[in-house]
């Protein structure tokens, strides 16, 4: 069967493509120390040796609409294109194109189905900076293939928290029963506090530090009972208006499993929005 | 009230080059061309199958041909689809990195939990 290889979970920042290639007096001041954190934390993938990258995303409004909106959705294509026109206009995040497994997009589809997750599919997948973001960052080669798995964030009605960390449990049990010896790094992004359209956008931090603060706890310590406590569809209004992305945490969490304290963890206190990145081996920590 | 149609609105203007220039140009005019024609379009179906139903509210028109992105807010417009469009629209008018955001924000600094409903 397959290994699951690694777990990683962290914030997608869509200026961190810009921050990191700008030049003179466009560098952001922060830019520098932010490459280091990211090179640190590509590291921690590369060192799993990965042949398969499972990416948990949210679409942003660019393929999926309020006309017919999947709660959970698995790609399930040979190649998917990536970013779109206003991700280009606003972050200056490039095209890309990027290789599918649908082998094992057809066991998480089938094997998902089965366990009574009722995952909505698409064969013509264009993903955005939820997944591009993560390649960017932790694979910029862009040359392993993906299973795209979107979750809905976004708009409202949206699944309760632990439906997400149950999904992310039943997808690492996926890739576990999946036939084969390939290496399988489940990489998945979320938000910690964020405010997007609201009076608390674009501060100086992120809206709600001490928020942060706790969920990075939570995450870094795989206190699922603590974040499940804490955390609801309501509650999580309160932190920013954004930041029902914390969900994603919470199903990458429930792949990482309860109680099992990250390996790496890392962060960044940034304007607007606090980078938070984490990986567990669950086969214990590979040789630098 | 017509939320959802709202949302398609800002959803539909965002992600084509051409009408972001046009409703910055000249946003009652493109409300009105865009209830009148675009309005029911089925994004994934034929034209000839259009929604006949679909209408704004006074606030909800004079809401985006004002370019209000308080009153939009105010109306449960999705906040991600407001502050996108507006970023593309407006953002070029400020010398300064997120002054237009920073000023966005502070215009919706009456506000605070709970914020207007954006379900649709």
């Amino acid at each position: 069967m397959a290994t699951v290889a690694a777990v990683i979970a962290s914030t997608h920042h869509p200026f961190f493509h810009r921050a990191s290639t700008a030049s003179g007096a466009d560098r952001p001041p922060f830019a520098d120390e932010w490459v280091a954190k990211i090179a640190a934390f590509r590291q921690t993938l590369t060192r799993a040796r990965p042949d398969v990258l499972v990416m948990v995303g949210s679409d942003h409004f660019h393929q999926l609409w309020l006309d017919n909106m999947p709660q959970f959705l698995v790609g399930k294509a040979p190649h998917y294109d990536a970013n779109y026109y206003n991700e280009e206009r606003e972050f200056g995040l490039p095209r890309m194109l990027l290789p599918g497994c649908e082998d094992l997009s057809a066991h998480l589809l089938r094997g998902g189905l089965d366990a009574g997750f009722d995952l909505a599919f698409s064969n013509e997948l264009r993903v955005d900076h939820s997944i591009t973001c993560p390649i960017i960052t932790l694979r910029p080669e862009a040359d392993l293939p993906i299973v795209p798995v979107y979750t809905n964030i976004f708009a409202p009605p949206l699944p309760q928290p632990r439906r997400f960390v149950q999904l992310g449990k039943a997808i690492r049990e996926l890739v576990e029963s999946w036939p084969g010896q390939q290496r399988v790094a489940i990489i998945g992004t979320g938000h910690l506090s964020l405010e997007l359209g609201g009076p608390r956008q674009f501060g100086p931090h992120g809206p709600d530090p001490d928020f942060d603060r706790r969920a990075v706890e939570w995450i870094a310590s795989g206190d699922l009972s603590a974040a499940l406590g804490e955390v609801t569809l309501d509650s999580l209004w309160e932190p920013g208006n954004a930041t029902h992305g914390f969900m994603d945490f919470l199903l990458m969490m429930g792949a990482a499993g309860e109680n099992v304290k990250a390996d790496y963890s890392d962060s960044l206190d940034l304007f607007h929005t606090m980078e938070a990145y984490f990986t567990w081996y669950p086969e214990g920590v590979p040789a630098a | 009230m017509s939320r959802y149609l709202v949302d398609k609105f800002l959803y539909t203007i965002d992600r084509d080059p051409e009408l972001v220039e046009r409703y910055r140009a000249e946003p009652g005019r493109t409300v009105s061309w865009w209830e009148a024609e675009q309005a029911g379009r089925i994004l994934n179906c034929p034209d000839a199958e259009a929604t006949t139903w679909l209408t704004f509210t006074d606030a909800e028109r004079g809401a985006l041909a004002g370019h209000d992105y308080v009153a939009l807010f105010e109306l449960g417009a999705h906040p991600f689809l407001t502050l996108t469009l507006f970023i593309a629209m407006f953002e070029r008018d400020y010398a300064e990195p997120l002054a237009f955001q920073r000023e966005y924000a502070a215009r919706l600094q009456h506000w605070q939990l709970p914020y207007p409903d954006i379900a649709t």
